[in-house]
């Protein structure tokens, strides 16, 4: 590839970025009420004074546009502002729910096109049989059923009925110090907010590896290698699964933002720690420079992921290595 | 091949034995009790249940008010007050320190009132009468008032007046101080960690002042702003306690019968919270008195205590809750009358035009307490329809939208709510006082009203030293707010607390979960 075109992509790439910011930020001071209103709402009322000063101290009683420009020149020099909210820095704030929204979108991207694929490719194999039906009935219900229902209802089942896994959080403070502990701990945690974020796109994947599966099982391809006397096992994993799963992979680079997405409401349902339910407290507390700097970080992240996903593709599919 | 069995059996075994072994060792000493998310734990920046319930841990107070309302020692071993109420002179604790290893002295006394007068909401009501705090010696520290102040000792709790060590506080603008969060005061817990928008590690003070206080090395206060996660975590064991929960009145009975948690009210009885409707009076029809006083007939409290609260909470008529200390039974009643509030229009003059519409109104209300603000809100739409208002029951995504309504004066009618606390100096004048009417401000004098009368009452009570007399004065008010009605009171609000069965030792307060859990272990 010549410079030009990485260039262009490049620009209209911080294009994007600077439109998102500047939208988000008209978006949010268009919303009644300010930050420092937030703050005197969740301490009890404030006296005017008090409202004033903490307006000027995050320089809240500026114009928009002066605070528009600050907070992009800051953004320049590599600076997320402060969370006036918290009186403490946005980067700060971010890096604290960064880990624990990787862990679970993570997780759950990984579930979902795991089991997704497998349950696609069993249901290939016997397009009519039960386990057929079931990857369809599964798809239909995971498909429709709302994320933060499906949490609801696991935490009733699997928290509160039958206590198997914790309803909140991410680790049990109880939980005593050391790195077993402390993962097992947060492995346990796991499981349902993985489960119910991954459902939605889980049964996307079946769906998707069962058509596909379905496809390259009837390829000529398939037939030669089957000719050739090789073993159900190496044919379908071997010949079909590796063409067949290119698709998915692509769907599922597509699908990281909406998983993104997702997760502000797995994370409120279930009290996850993560960079969502940080996002959306901020939407309520008028925190500006939090919810713009979380904006960007969940923009760059996006990036790098589907970043990853294209260098997957060559090794999945040798055709691209050769290009 | 066996070796390797026996092996990885052996470090298998270990391994648990080593968990078992140090979640047993760990879990008797730490609690995990739930609140609300806060920005500060410094609560001589903010009133109310957040920063309130992890300063008074963190902090330590002049007094403390007992579950009897009454000031017991605390940084002040005792005091003594002038014949002419002028003069309050606190001797304070010998030995007490500040986390940081610093000796409390009077000159931090000094300076907490200068902070909380001018960044608490109610400093200036509080500690306004406060002329100046004179320092003689390191343990006296001698209040000198400009008048006769009866809600002194009340205000000078830790909830109302934490005592502040100056030399980390006093350090450029208090708003901004790293120490805000990461708070150094003289009370039983120190914070270990701050974790924004998710919790608060507080580990004992080991040089506590008060020998064999904190009974828990450890406290852990999560911040939940979801009920029905909170409500969850109590149930399935998560969480050890909530001492003062918002959840719905419709969970209490449930709560109540789940053999594993202790269900309790009475500790609240010192925050007064009272629900109400608000009117803007500065627009017509609102400013009618018989338009205030049919709508006031056309209320049925008794429904809305029965239907929408679960029997939990109270009826309400007058501005503070009946176990208030200044509570009065004389007051005007409205009865439930639909017959009346029509008649009382009719003749006022509001013809009903062709649809029964005698006029239109706007009413917000927050989101903060469904089942007293929304569901009465929601409530008052059909029934006003009744005698002839047709409400257009405005919907607020959050209750910053509806304090931004209300607080710019931008609303007819509105559903609202205050914490009265245990002095009405504290939380009551705030709603009455003419001067109080301070644009942008939400809990002061939204409404607009101003009644002469009301001003001086409230002003005679703030300096009256007689108690009788006191509430005398504060019941002459109740009546006149009845007649008058800048506000139709509707029930009160009753939070309740929800605790591990398991877990003694619980704060006997008046003031909820902004007391200090001293006492709390689990058994």
């Amino acid at each position: 590839m010549r410079a030009g075109p990485i260039l262009a992509q490049t620009g209209s790439a911080l294009g994007l970025l600077l439109a998102v910011v500047l939208f988000n930020f008209i978006l949010l001071h268009a919303a009644p009420g300010d930050v420092a209103e937030a703050i005197a709402g969740a301490t009890g009322g404030a006296t005017k004074e008090s409202l004033d000063e903490i307006r000027h101290i995050y320089g809240l009683d500026q114009s928009l546009p002066r605070q528009f420009l600050i907070y992009v020149g800051n953004l320049l020099h590599g600076d997320l502002g402060t969370s006036a909210y918290f009186n403490a820095p946005v980067a700060g704030l971010i890096l604290e729910r960064l880990f624990p929204t990787i862990l679970l979108v993570g997780a759950a991207l990984t579930a979902a096109v795991v089991a997704g694929t497998m349950l696609g490719v069993l249901a290939a194999q016997r397009p009519t049989g039960v386990l057929s039906q079931f990857v369809s009935i599964l798809s239909l219900l995971g498909y429709s059923a709302p994320v933060f229902w499906t949490g609801i209802v696991l935490i009733l089942v699997f928290a509160s009925w039958i206590p198997l896994f914790p309803a909140q959080g991410m680790i049990d403070p109880r939980t005593s110090v050391g790195i077993l502990p402390q993962t097992l701990d947060i492995l346990r945690h796991l499981v349902l907010p993985t489960f119910t974020l991954a459902s939605v796109y889980l049964a996307q994947y079946s769906r998707l590896s069962r058509t596909s599966m379905l496809e390259a099982l009837g390829a000529d391809y398939v037939r030669t290698a089957r000719a050739k006397g090789l073993s159900e096992g190496v044919v379908v994993y071997k010949h079909a699964l590796r063409n067949a799963i290119l698709p998915i992979v692509t769907v599922a680079g597509v699908q990281v933002s909406h998983l993104l997405a997702g997760a502000v409401l797995v994370e409120t349902v279930f009290g996850w720690p993560g960079m969502g339910r940080l996002a959306y407290e901020s939407i309520l507390r008028r925190d500006a420079p939090l919810m713009l700097g979380i904006l960007f970080c969940t923009a760059i992240l996006v990036i790098v992921v589907n970043t990853m996903i294209d260098l997957l593709y060559h090794v999945i599919d040798p055709r691209i290595r050769r290009r | 091949m066996r070796a390797m069995k026996v092996r990885y059996g052996i470090v298998g075994g270990l391994i648990l034995a080593t968990m078992t072994f140090a979640a047993l060792a760990e879990e008797q000493k730490t609690l995990v009790v739930g609140t609300i998310t806060t920005p500060v734990v410094n609560n001589a920046l903010g009133s109310g249940t957040a920063p309130g319930t992890p300063g008074t841990q963190v902090f330590a107070g002049l007094v403390e008010l007992d579950d009897h309302f009454v000031p017991q020692p605390y940084l002040a071993t005792s005091w003594d007050v002038s014949a002419d109420g002028l003069v309050y002179t606190f001797h304070l604790r010998q030995g007490a320190k500040f986390h940081d290893g610093t000796p409390v002295t009077s000159e931090d006394v000094a300076f907490s009132v200068d902070t909380v007068r001018a960044n608490h909401p109610f400093g200036r009501a509080m500690l306004g009468p406060v002329d100046r705090v004179e320092t003689p010696d390191a343990l006296t520290a001698r209040f000198v008032l400009k008048q006769p102040h009866p809600a002194m000792l009340t205000s000078v709790t830790t909830l109302l007046l934490p005592i502040l060590p100056r030399h980390v506080y006093d350090n450029g603008p208090i708003r901004t101080n790293p120490a805000n969060t990461m708070a150094i005061g003289a009370g039983p817990f120190k914070v270990a960690e701050f974790k924004a928008g998710q919790s608060i590690t507080l580990v004992k003070n080991p040089d506590f002042f008060m020998p064999g206080r904190p009974k828990s090395d450890r406290i852990i206060l999560r911040f939940y702003d979801d009920m029905q996660s909170a409500r969850l975590s109590l149930e399935n064991g998560e969480t050890d306690a909530i001492l003062q929960t918002s959840f719905g009145y419709g969970d209490f009975d449930r709560l109540k019968k789940n053999p594993k948690l202790n269900v309790f009210t009475d500790t609240f009885a010192g925050l007064g919270i009272v629900d109400y409707l608000e009117f803007n009076l500065r627009k017509a029809p609102f400013n009618d008195l018989r338009v205030r006083k049919a709508i006031a007939h056309a209320i049925d409290r008794k429904f809305l205590v029965e239907k929408f609260q679960g029997g939990v909470t109270q009826q309400l008529e007058g501005p503070l809750p009946p176990d208030h200390p200044f509570a009065t039974k004389d007051l005007v009643h409205y009865d439930y009358d639909l017959k009346e509030a029509n008649r009382i229009l009719d003749e006022a003059g509001y013809k009903p035009d062709a649809n029964g519409v005698r006029f239109k109104a706007t009413l917000d209300a927050p989101t903060f307490s469904p089942d007293g603000l929304g569901r009465v809100a929601d409530y008052l739409k059909p029934q006003l329809k009744r005698i002839g208002i047709e409400i257009d029951r405005r919907i607020s995504p959050d209750s910053a939208t509806w304090a931004q309504r209300l607080s710019n004066y931008d609303y007819d009618m509105a559903m609202s709510q205050i914490y009265n606390y245990p002095d009405p100096v504290i939380g009551t004048h705030r709603l009455f006082l003419c001067k109080n009417q301070i644009k942008g401000v939400m809990f002061s004098n939204t409404g607009g009203y101003c009644n002469e009368k009301v001003d001086q009452l409230l002003e005679q009570a703030s300096k009256e030293t007689d108690p009788a007399k006191r509430k005398e004065l504060y019941a002459q008010f109740q009546k006149i707010i009845t007649e008058d009605l800048p506000y139709i009171y509707t029930t009160t609000e009753l939070p309740y607390g929800v605790a591990q069965k398991s877990i003694v030792g619980l704060p006997k307060t008046v003031l909820g979960t902004m007391a200090p859990m001293w006492d709390m272990e689990k058994k």
